[in-house]
């Protein structure tokens, strides 16, 4: 509708109601992809990321719901429409891969035909023959060595690093504006991690199309996105251009990502720089959810919640702190 | 298929074990054939010959080669009481056994996959409650009952089918039902609940984000990995039915294998009891083999291997 954004995501609230309380998991969250950009999506383990995602494809299960809030594909409101309808546009508009490349294919069925069925789902039975040369040819274009033999391949007779290189080809094969990536190369090793991305990264120059890349890592996030969004305990604490959320960090647990980036690949889910743990999002604390580890929490940040404020161009927080800290740096 | 002919040649010691377990648990029991075979009312010296004929004044081990090296062609001795090869009558019996057996767990199969798919995918609501409710029924109530169940009901009351059976496929109808309810029960219970557990995987949502209605992600995603399990259960299963098969036998009056094993314990006929035992391992060896060849058919991870 005539905005730069592929995906707006307003004031979503996305909960799970079960028998021992509800879980919040994403709990007013706003987030645009702007077209054409790579976007990232970043924060601990558990505090919402993949269901953010979920939401947008439609993937959240019992006993977990959409309560509110809006999510708008190209201008198309998301939430609210019927499945059959939701399901013409996962895997034609927009695509998801996954974090675990094992357990994302379907281990009875050769990868080719995984594949070939994202074709078929859309455009209908084609002749086989036909929709093997288009996989191999995406199986090409993402890298895939020797297609032809890997297209009657099981996902175990494929390494890690190839299993998702099948996945961005059964993403990319319909050509989606919007790709949402969810820890795609977290169960990788590192130079396996390092071409995964930059094959994400050139698909998206070559194709013009969007993405939105999940990842708990800041070393992912400062090699590929353009912009990025700190996710914590259900919410969005800062937004940033990403040279912008390096150099100006606003909020203190961003700052605690980043002095955890891992210098030598260690376990990279393990912060030592932040004390405590995410909360349980069944009990999440008043105020600023982030107050009881934070260092510079006031008995403000206890009692309320702090608005989004803008601390640079671009660049937002939702901190009590944030505008005093940019007024004195 | 080097894989297969090891399977195969494991089988030998197995059956070499059956044999030597049926007969020494036959000579142990109670009761000497020479006098359940003449009755009371005869002299010693019929009873030395017939001892005699029947190898019965050799050695243990000897009258055990003796019977282990019959078996290899295919002699399995003469029935005491039919006064014929054993082997004749289970050859003769067998197809009825095996035709009851198999309508028993197409019944089963056919019935227990589609109840438990209904009920995977209507989990929690009225008809998985009632076809739970059924196969909770189906598993706990033994054979006779529902056999005898079902011959009130669609015999007696109803007159639709044959009370007992001669054979024929529409004789064996009933019998299969009561048969197969059993099973039908827990092949039902077993699709249920690997297909939940199947619907909770990643390439599950992968279908999904692919754009795959849930119907189609069901046939072509789930189905195939929810049934690697309840196919191994279905094999097994092939092999109680046969023990299944006996009762059953008996309710209906078939004439297959399991009514020519009781006749044979009844009558202390031991050749007939060894056959139709050492017969029914065989075909159970023979079905735990057919369900592996099956698995790895189905499951390409266990194909690679082989
Ligand atoms: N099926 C579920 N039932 C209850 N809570 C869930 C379920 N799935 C996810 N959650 C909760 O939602 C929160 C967010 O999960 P998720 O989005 O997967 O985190 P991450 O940021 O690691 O991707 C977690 O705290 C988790 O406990
Ligand atoms: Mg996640």
């Amino acid at each position: 509708m005539g905005s730069g954004n592929i995906l707006e995501i307003r004031d979503l609230h996305t909960s799970f109601f079960t028998d021992s309380g509800v879980v919040h998991a994403v709990n007013g969250v706003d987030l645009d992809v702007p077209k054409g950009k790579i976007t990232g999506l970043v924060g601990e383990s558990g505090c919402g990321k993949s269901i953010t995602a979920k939401s947008v494809m439609g993937l959240v299960r019992y006993p977990g719901r959409i309560e509110s809030g809006s999510i708008r594909l190209d201008g198309q409101e998301l939430t609210g429409l019927k499945e059959k309808e939701l399901r013409k546009l996962c895997g034609q508009e927009v695509s998801m891969i996954f974090q675990e490349p094992m357990t994302s294919l379907n281990p009875v069925l050769k990868v080719g035909r995984q594949v070939a069925e994202a074709l078929r789902v859309h455009r209908g039975a084609t002749s086989k023959a036909e929709e093997k040369q288009e996989v191999i040819r995406i199986f090409e274009k993402v890298g895939i060595p020797e297609p032809e033999q890997r297209f009657t391949a099981y996902p175990h007779e494929l390494s890690g690093g190839l299993r998702q290189r099948v996945m961005i080809a059964m993403a990319m094969i319909m050509n989606p504006k919007l790709l949402i990536a969810d820890e795609p190369t977290t169960a990788l090793d590192v130079t396996v991690e390092a071409q995964i991305l930059r094959l994400m990264k050139n698909l998206c120059g070559e194709n013009g199309m969007s993405v939105l890349i999940i990842t708990h890592n800041m070393g992912v996030v400062a090699e590929i996105c353009d912009e990025v969004y700190v996710m914590y305990a259900g919410r969005i604490v800062e937004k940033a251009p990403v040279f912008s959320l390096f150099d100006e960090t606003a909020h203190p647990y961003t700052k605690g990502l980043l002095a955890s980036i891992p210098r030598i690949s260690g376990n990279p889910e393990y912060l030592s720089t932040i004390p405590g743990v995410v909360p349980n999002m069944k009990y999440l604390p008043t105020g600023c959810a982030f107050h009881n580890r934070c260092p510079l929490a006031s008995e403000k940040c206890v009692r309320e919640v702090p608005e989004m404020v803008e601390t640079g161009e671009g660049h937002f927080c939702r901190c009590h702190l944030a505008k005093a800290q940019t007024a004195r740096g | 298929m080097k894989a297969v002919l090891k399977r195969i040649a494991s089988m030998i010691p197995v059956l070499i074990g059956v044999m030597l377990l049926t007969f020494i648990l036959l000579r142990i029991v109670p009761g000497d054939p020479v006098s359940i075979l003449l009755g009371e009312h005869y002299s010693q010296e019929t009873i030395d010959r017939l001892t005699r004929a029947m190898n019965l004044d050799k050695p243990l081990w000897e009258q055990f080669i003796s019977y282990v090296l019959g078996v290899f062609r295919g002699n399995l001795g003469v029935s005491y009481t039919l006064k014929r090869p054993v082997t004749a009558l289970i050859l003769e019996a067998f197809p009825n056994t095996l035709k009851l057996a198999l309508m028993g767990a197409a019944f089963a199969w056919i019935v227990g996959i589609l109840a438990g798919i209904i009920a995977a995918v209507t989990q929690n609501k009225a008809p998985d409650h009632i076809f739970m409710g059924f196969s909770l029924a189906g598993v706990s109530v033994p054979i006779f009952m529902s056999a005898l169940f079902l011959q009130y009901v669609f015999s007696y009351r109803l007159k639709l089918l044959p009370l007992t059976s001669d054979g024929s496929a529409v004789s064996l109808i009933l019998p299969a039902v009561a048969l197969g309810w059993n099973s039908a029960g827990s092949v039902a219970r077993m699709t249920r609940s690997s297909l939940i557990d199947v619907m909770e995987a990643d390439y599950i949502d992968t279908a999904r984000a692919k754009g795959l209605l849930r119907t189609a992600v069901i046939l072509k995603h789930a189905l195939k990995n929810a049934l690697l399990p309840v196919i191994t259960m279905m094999a097994l299963q092939l092999s109680s039915m046969m023990s299944g098969a006996v009762i059953t036998e008996s309710v209906f009056s078939v004439p297959g294998i399991g009514r020519l094993a009781t006749q044979s314990i009844m009558n202390r006929d031991m050749p007939l009891l060894q056959g139709t035992i050492l017969f029914t391992t065989v075909l159970v060896i023979l079905g735990n083999l057919a369900a592996d060849l099956l698995y790895s058919v189905v499951d390409p991870r266990i194909r690679n291997e082989g």
